[in-house]
Parts: C-alpha cells; structure tokens; sequence
C-alpha cells in the first residue's frame, strides 16, 4: 500500500484502470509438469504475473535437526528473479522473500497429509519470473498444482487469491498500480473443496462489511481458479483413449 | 530364456477396471459417499464422503475405494525386491540409494559373501549396483536390506533403467506377461524391481532395444500406448 489516496483508480464508469469489473479476475492460465528434472512442476500466468514451482521429494531432511519424527516437514524457497520487476532485484533472500517462504510453508502443511512421510522433507521452489501485483498468491497456487502432479497426497488443493480496497471500493485481484496506490490488500489461501483457510494476511485496513465483501469475492474467484488447476492436472495426464 | 528372480510381479498386479471408462480425480475431489465402502490408498474418508488425496485413476474394488496414483514416489514395503546402488560405504555395511526418500542399510551379515570387519570395500564399491530385497521397514523409516536369497546378486553387468513406480505393474503385465513377451523378442535378462528399476541384460542392439520400449513406457504410458509399442516390436521382428 504506497498510501497515496488521490491517485484516481477508478474510472468515472465505474470499472478500473484495466476495464475489469470490481469483482472481475484478471486472466488465469496454468501448465503442469513442465520441468522434467522435477518431481513435479506447474506454471501459473496470472494476470502479467508469472510463477514456475518445482516440487522434490519426499526427501531425506537434512540438516538432521530439521527431521520431525512423526512427520515430514515442507521446505520452500520463494524468489523472485532479478528481471520480474522494473527495478532490478538483487538476487537473493530478502526479509519480503523469507515471510512468504515462511507463510506458504504453513499454508502448505495444512493440506498435505505430512504425517505420510516421518523425517522426510518435501522441498518446494517458487520462482517469480515476472510480477505484477499477487505474486504469493500465484506462488501458492502455482505449489498446490506443482505437489499435486508430484503425487504428493493432500487433503485439498490450495488457491491463492487477494481482494483489496481501492478508492473506498472493494475490488477483486489488485493489479501493480491498485496494489501500490489501493487502501488495502487482502491475500488468502483458499482449499476449495471444504472453504477452509490456509492462510490470510492484510494490509490496510477494512471494515467488517469490507472484508465480508473481500472474501466473498475472494470464494468465487477460488472456485474458478481451482477449475483451471484441474484442467491443468487434467489435460497433462488425459489418456489418449478417453 | 528367463530370470529366476523376476517373479514379484504377481502380488500387485494392474487392478484397473478393465473395459470400465476411468475417471481422473485430484487431491480434495469427492469421489463418492463412504456408507457400506473402505477408503483404500489415496482415497480418505470424511464427513460420510471420500475424498481422493492424490491425482491419479479411480479405482472401486471389492467395496474398496482407491486411487492409482498417475505419479508417486518410490515408499519401500518389507519383501520388496529392490536395485541399489552403493552410496556409501562403512567398515560393517554399505548404505544404499533404493530410490526412496532414505537409503538403505545393508549390514555385512546380511550380506551373501563371508565379509570380514573392514573389507567391504573388496565387495562392493561406491556406484556398484546389486540386487536386495527390503528385509525390515520400521514407522521411521530405517531399511535394511538383505542379500541372502535365491538370485540376490552383485550386478555387474547390463544397465540399470529407472522407470516412474506407478508404471511398473504395466511394464509387467498381468502375471508378468509383459516382461516375458519382451524377454522372449528381445533375449534379454531382464528385472523389474519395485523401487522403479530395471535390470536389462543382452547384447547391445537388443539393450538398445528395451530401453527404447522402456522409454515409450515412460514418456507415453498414461497414454496406454505400451502394449501397441510391444506388439509393434513383435510384428517387426516376426517379418524378419
């Protein structure tokens, strides 16, 4: 949230920037198993977002003072490249990169069946190749498909999605300029099946009605992104005589 | 000619539903109510309802519910027959690759040689392959491996092929049909473990010739392609 309140977000017709309707998603595609030296792999394009996730494992946890006994623990490494954004990143871990490591690792481990696979690590790699607004969202989204076409079992797919507040609007899916110049933003880890939560975080501040709103939104736009996830799934292990 | 250690094939035959169309599920899908039926691997029960926990094939046998995962990792059983390749080496024992999450201990007792402390090395180095069975899995995952059986071997000749695990019942075939309609076309020696390893023995052309297959399996196997590739191979090889 940059906080500049005067930057004007929504046209006078009531759509944003873009043209999307407050409730509209920007354009979601995903492609599974497209690194062959993965276990499994997935691509998610969101919007001009584009993030690769690489799945290896179960593995051997190492150091051997991360080894749960009674269950396997998810190690991600969230990066963005150094060409994803205008300014060069520096490459590297970063405070920002940590925490979403860290949040996606939690999110993660409520859907995977991780007591499967005692003193085991699941190894999970993010890489944002380009970024516009939404990069853990697509990140999460991006492993959920990647650990599903490794075979790793979980109880549920998880889908990344975010609302936020424009211009004292509640809009679905933030773009760069909403994200930057928005009031709020609203990131959650949806497992589309039970319409439980995985993970959420906020910035800015809504009110109740806002974040009713916000996460109404968020729900519709999970569902519709978790049929894409299964398309993807789907038409990578389609038999040929189906 | 044949092995005498390829038969495992026969307790985990393919137990598709032949004939039947088969529906594709993913992690969370509801595949039906659980009333009168038992979740079997990748299915769980909850709320009265299974739900599928991996991608894979639907399977619904003898009241059983399950999943055939499309893509799984190697998860070592006790009688397993196994291909390992020596990773590391003590004065006691050797550790194995098995392909799975840890490797495999395999302690000179168990070993088919008379080995004295210190002389493992003169046995087995570091990157030498050899056939083993899983002889004890514990809930921590520890293995340990035994050489004492009936064609448990060093193998020092051939190649080793990995295959995804889920394919090897194909590669099998019912009561290991299909390995021996290889073995017959081909004149290889051939071994398909269940840590996703096969074993191939031959001259050069016909080794060439089931790592060929072998990659059609693995490249084109959810597409059932392999058995058209082995009667293919069959066809060419009778006009000749």
């Amino acid at each position: 949230m940059g906080g500049y309140g005067d930057v004007k977000l929504l046209r006078d017709d009531g759509k944003r920037l873009d043209g999307r309707t407050v409730d509209e998603m920007r354009p979601v595609s995903i492609e599974a198993g497209i690194l062959p030296a993965a276990d499994g792999s997935a691509m998610v394009t969101h919007g001009l977002n584009v993030a690769v996730a690489a799945v290896y494992g179960p593995m051997e946890a190492h150091p051997r003072k991360i080894q749960r006994q009674d269950r396997a623990v998810i190690d991600v490494r969230y990066n963005m490249a150094p060409f994803s954004t205008g300014d060069r990143i520096r490459p590297g871990f970063n405070r920002r990169s940590r925490e979403i490591s860290k949040v996606t690792a939690e999110a993660l481990e409520s859907v995977v069946l991780v007591e499967r696979y005692p003193r085991s690590k699941i190894r999970v790699e993010i890489e944002i190749l380009a970024a516009e607004a939404g990069t853990r969202c697509a990140g999460i989204t991006a492993a959920a498909v990647a650990l599903a076409d490794a075979g790793i079992p979980m109880r549920d797919m998880i889908v990344g999605v975010a609302s936020g507040k424009i211009e004292d609007t509640v809009v679905l899916d933030l773009d760069k300029a909403e994200d930057n110049y928005g009031q709020a933003d609203l990131p959650v880890g949806i497992l589309p099946n039970t319409g439980e939560i995985a993970f959420l975080q906020m910035d800015g501040d809504l009110s109740i009605e806002e974040y009713n709103l916000a996460m109404e939104y968020n729900f519709k736009a999970a569902s519709e992104i978790h049929e894409i996830m299964v398309d993807a799934l789907k038409r990578r292990y389609e038999r040929g005589d189906n | 000619m044949g092995c005498p250690v390829a038969g495992t094939g026969e307790k985990r035959m393919s137990e598709g539903q032949s004939g039947a169309e088969q529906r594709l599920v993913t992690p969370g899908m509801v595949i039906g109510p659980s009333t009168g039926k038992h979740a079997g691997s990748g299915a769980l029960a909850q709320n009265e309802e299974f739900i599928a926990t991996r991608l894979g094939w639907l399977n619904e046998q003898n009241d059983v519910v399950s999943v055939r995962p499309i893509n799984s990792a190697y998860m070592p059983r006790s009688g397993d027959l196994i291909v390992g390749v020596v990773a590391e080496v003590r004065n006691n024992l050797w550790f194995f690759d098995v392909n799975g999450p840890f490797q495999a201990l395999l302690p000179m007792s168990l070993a088919p040689w008379k080995v004295e402390f210190g002389s493992t090395r003169q046995h087995l180095g570091i990157g030498d392959a050899a056939l083993a069975r899983v002889q004890e899995v514990d809930e921590a995952h520890n293995l340990v491996l035994t050489m004492k059986g009936i064609g448990l071997r060093r193998l020092n000749e051939g190649c080793v092929v990995a295959i995804p695990v889920n394919l090897i019942d194909t590669l099998r075939g019912d009561n290991n049909s299909m390995v021996s309609r290889i073995r017959d076309l081909t004149d290889c020696r051939i071994i398909v473990a269940d840590n996703g390893r096969v074993w191939v023995h031959g001259d050069a052309d016909n080794m060439f010739t089931v790592r060929g297959l072998i990659q059609t399996l693995v490249d084109e196997g959810h597409m059932n392609n392999f058995e058209d590739a082995v009667h293919a191979l069959e066809q060419q090889r009778g006009e000749n």
